[in-house]
């Protein structure tokens, strides 16, 4: 095996660059190096100028994500020796503006988060005092994979929904949105139905399943959604059959 | 000129800070009250937490058995009245969390299920699976958003302090996206930055850590307090320093050497049984631990690698499904960064430096002797943690004491003037000095990565788990020498636009003053206590060292340190018993 690996690495500086352009770094290629090992030996010892986002590199913050190989991936969890012999294309995520050479600009995620009311929802808020609601393992369970994402946007970046359309709500925000629908201490979903069913909303996803694909920590968005789907059909229909409210 | 001008401005987005963001909007909502960070909220290492918070829940436990294990954790350096303060309101920040929806893992009657956590004696650590830290961030972050008025300045470095007149009044910072350096004014500026373990080389602190709010603090004028106790975690695995929690060995892993024996009951640390015995062998306090692992390396005991000594962490009679359901993260990172899986492998762990247990100096309500200026979480020393914080702690302390800091500044606002248009001349200064000294300057002779590895190479020699006069003298000399080297950085990068470098310089400046704080804080405290093991001083000595010490940063640069005698209210000074 080659001890070193080429990283081709998408640069993109708006005072210098009109476009992107690749540049090739070779880096040591050892066991346990991850593609962001590789990026942070190029910015410690190579070029100092490479501009990416990191932070916590065990797979939990969702700082790093960007394309590798044309795949969305988290940096830290993706390993050099996973494309030996190489070269390995470093890309920013896509589907976002392109900031500086890998970083993007989260801006419209950032937009969009609040707009699905991801907190919990109460007719009556109880004091705390009264102690916690319960809620047992069973309850627990039904959302807990929806609880699991950490904002990386790989979701974003593989849905071809959101390429074309970035007023879609998208992946994560649905599966947000259905993480509190499916929690048995809130009563919020009818709020969350009203945004959800604007055209941007639920109805816009086809059902491509790229989301839960590329999605590293096992979240399913695109179970979420479809499972949503059904719902908003449910209510909506009974809407139309009960416009007083279902007995 | 300026970006903002605010009410209450929060420096940093992890659990303290969006804690006390949420308090200071509930205590008056007439407040303007703002969030500053360098990373969006949610990437705040706060989400690295895994095994659990503290807060007495169950009928067997009550509030003076969390203090006596806090105060006798801490080695009787904390302050008794924090300690009170913190075990009393923990329950409810909890419970709190738990009406904002955190998912708490759960009874099969669907109350909160608590686990055991070391040096604890009742089972009083609330967790979600073993990510608490980011359930808990991502339900405030959540929740915080319910709050609309709550502006946030997302990937804002802030770079300097705005003091006039004796108080303090808002921050310099840098938008990373437009590179424009700009004021944010404020009646009052809550620090919570988290800690600054990238210090040292080897830590679970993600690459944030940067001890940027003790760094601001302490050339603002305010105290470091208590720098030299840093803890080192006993299990994090070799090459990334990645934390394997203590819910591990909770759960009943065990610690064992190259002859597979569970060294532990060694040192005076009870007697090995095969379930786990609370404030017992592996359920014992951190320092305690790490420094058992130290002796055991000398004795040849430990496991050699290609990136040093280890022990092993056993978790395989657990059983898979225990592993997944409760320690599920354990397991991806070992099968992730190790390529091991621990439901039938031995996992490899060596002690990694976790946390400072000092920081900037505040009151019980995380107020500064500066005005205008409180601090909480990590980056704050109130103390509760003393000489060795005990794990499930910290994130109890960063809501309890979020909450107080955002109460307290929400009420010094509300009547405090606003600030002086002399703050605007100020960071017209600062803007100058970051674009001469780093942004525009071409001359410079030495690499940001080069000096960082120095640096954290010395800590690592010079303050370790292990220290003495020596070592500690050398290692401020090499700081010293470092910080010279410093001013002659290089930038290679002059954009504007999001420039990493530029930050990685700044975040240098303050690895360097947290460093001058650690060494010269443990050079003066002649004793060993905790987490601070001096081998010249090897006993505890309560008559001169029951006092927490106060670093300063005299005007000529140097650093002064100054003692505060430790409060005590119902626990005198005694000997730390565990198992037995």
């Amino acid at each position: 095996m080659a001890n070193t690996i080429v990283l081709q690495v998408a640069r993109y500086r708006p005072e210098v660059e009109t476009e992107p352009v690749m540049q090739d770094y070779d880096v040591p290629l050892r066991d346990d190096w991850s593609i962001l090992d590789g990026l942070n030996h190029v910015k410690d010892q190579l070029d100092g100028t490479l501009s990416y986002r990191w932070s916590c590199r065990m797979g939990i913050c969702g700082s790093c994500g960007m394309t590798v190989n044309g795949e969305p991936k988290l940096t830290c969890a993706t390993f050099l020796t996973d494309y030996a012999p190489g070269p390995v294309r470093v890309e920013p995520l896509q589907n976002f503006p392109v900031i500086r050479d890998l970083v993007v600009e989260l801006g419209d995620f950032m937009r969009k988060l609040p707009q699905v009311n991801p907190w919990l929802v109460r007719e009556e808020e109880l004091p705390v005092s009264h102690g916690e609601y319960l809620q047992t393992p069973d309850e627990v369970d039904e959302y807990k994979q929806f609880s699991m994402c950490i904002n990386c946007m790989l979701c974003y970046a593989a849905c071809p929904v959101y390429g074309l359309d970035p007023e879609f709500m998208g992946p994560a925000a649905i599966a947000l949105a259905q993480r509190y629908n499916l929690d048995s201490r809130d009563q919020g979903s009818p709020e969350r139905l009203e945004v959800m069913i604007e055209p941007e909303g639920l109805w816009g996803c086809t059902f491509v399943g790229e989301c839960t694909r590329v999605c590293p920590k096992d979240v399913d968005p695109a179970g979420a959604i479809q499972r949503y789907k059904l719902t908003a059909a449910t209510t909506t229909l009974k809407r139309l059959v009960f416009p007083r409210g279902a007995r | 000129m300026t970006a903002g001008s605010h009410d209450v401005l929060i420096v940093g987005g992890g659990g303290a800070g969006l804690r006390a963001a949420i308090a200071v909007a509930e205590t008056n909502p007439d407040l303007k009250v703002a969030v500053v960070s360098k990373v969006y909220p949610m990437r705040s290492h706060t989400v690295s937490a895994e095994g659990g918070a503290a807060g007495v829940v169950g009928s067997d436990d009550s509030l003076d058995e969390h203090a006596y294990d806090t105060v006798s954790g801490s080695d009787w350096l904390c302050d008794q009245d924090a300690v009170e303060a913190f075990v009393a309101e923990a329950p409810r920040e909890l419970l709190q969390l738990e009406h904002w929806g955190c998912p708490w893992s759960r009874e099969p009657d669907g109350r909160i299920a608590v686990r055991p956590f070391g040096g604890m004696k009742k089972l009083r650590t609330w967790f979600a699976a073993d990510k608490t830290g980011f359930h808990m961030l991502h339900t405030l972050f959540q929740t915080s958003l319910k709050y609309q008025d709550v502006k946030r300045y997302d990937e804002w470095f802030v770079t300097k302090l705005l003091v006039h007149d004796g108080r303090v009044q808002g921050v310099v910072a840098l938008e990373l996206m437009s590179g424009r350096i700009e004021a944010i004014t404020a009646k009052a500026v809550i620090l919570c930055t988290g800690g600054g373990g990238r210090v040292f080389p080897f830590t679970t602190n993600a690459v944030i850590k940067t001890g940027d709010g003790m760094s601001l603090a302490y050339n603002a004028g305010a105290a470091l307090k208590d720098m030299e106790f840093v803890q080192y975690h006993p299990t994090g695995l070799p090459f990334t320093g990645i934390l394997i929690t203590e819910a591990a060995r909770a759960e009943g892993g065990w610690l064992l050497n190259k002859d597979g024996y569970r060294y532990l009951q060694d040192y005076d640390l009870g007697i090995p049984e095969p379930k786990p015995v609370l404030r017992s062998m592996e359920l014992g306090p951190r320092d305690r631990l790490s420094q058992a692992f130290v002796h055991e390396q000398e004795k040849g005991n430990t496991i050699e690698t290609s990136y040093g000594q280890v022990v092993h962490l056993d978790v395989r009679h657990l059983g898979a499904e225990l592993i997944d359901r409760k320690l599920p993260f354990v397991r991806e990172l070992c099968l992730s960064y190790e390529r091991i899986d621990p439901v039938h492998e031995l996992i490899p762990v060596r002690p990694v430096v976790h946390y400072m247990m000092g920081g900037v100096h505040t009151d019980i309500d995380g107020a500064t002797p500066l005005d205008g200026l409180y601090a909480a979480g990590e980056v704050a020393c109130v103390s509760i943690n003393g000489a060795n914080r005990l794990g499930s702690n910290s994130l109890p302390e960063l809501l309890v004491f979020g909450a107080r800091a955002g109460r307290a500044a929400a009420e010094y606002a509300s009547t405090a003037p606003d600030p002086a248009p002399a703050v605007l001349g100020q960071a017209r200064d600062e803007r100058r000095r970051l674009e001469q000294e780093l942004l525009h300057a071409t001359d410079g002779s030495e690499s940001i990565s080069g000096l960082r590895t120095e640096l954290q190479a010395t800590m690592e020699a010079s303050a370790g788990i292990y220290r003495s006069g020596d070592s500690l003298v050398k290692g401020a000399d090499t700081v010293r020498e470092l910080r010279e080297r410093f001013r002659s950085v290089a930038l290679q990068d002059h954009s504007r636009t999001f420039n990493t470098e530029l930050v990685a310089a700044l975040e240098l400046g303050n690895l360097l003053d947290v460093a001058e704080a650690i060494l010269q804080s443990a050079e003066q405290r002649q004793e060993s206590r905790g987490a601070h093991q001096r081998t010249d001083f090897p006993a505890r000595d309560d008559e001169n060292f029951l006092a927490h010490s106060l670093a300063c940063r005299e005007p000529d640069g140097s650093c002064r340190v100054d003692y505060l005698p430790v409060t005590i209210t119902r626990w005198p000074p005694g000997e730390r018993v565990y198992g037995r």
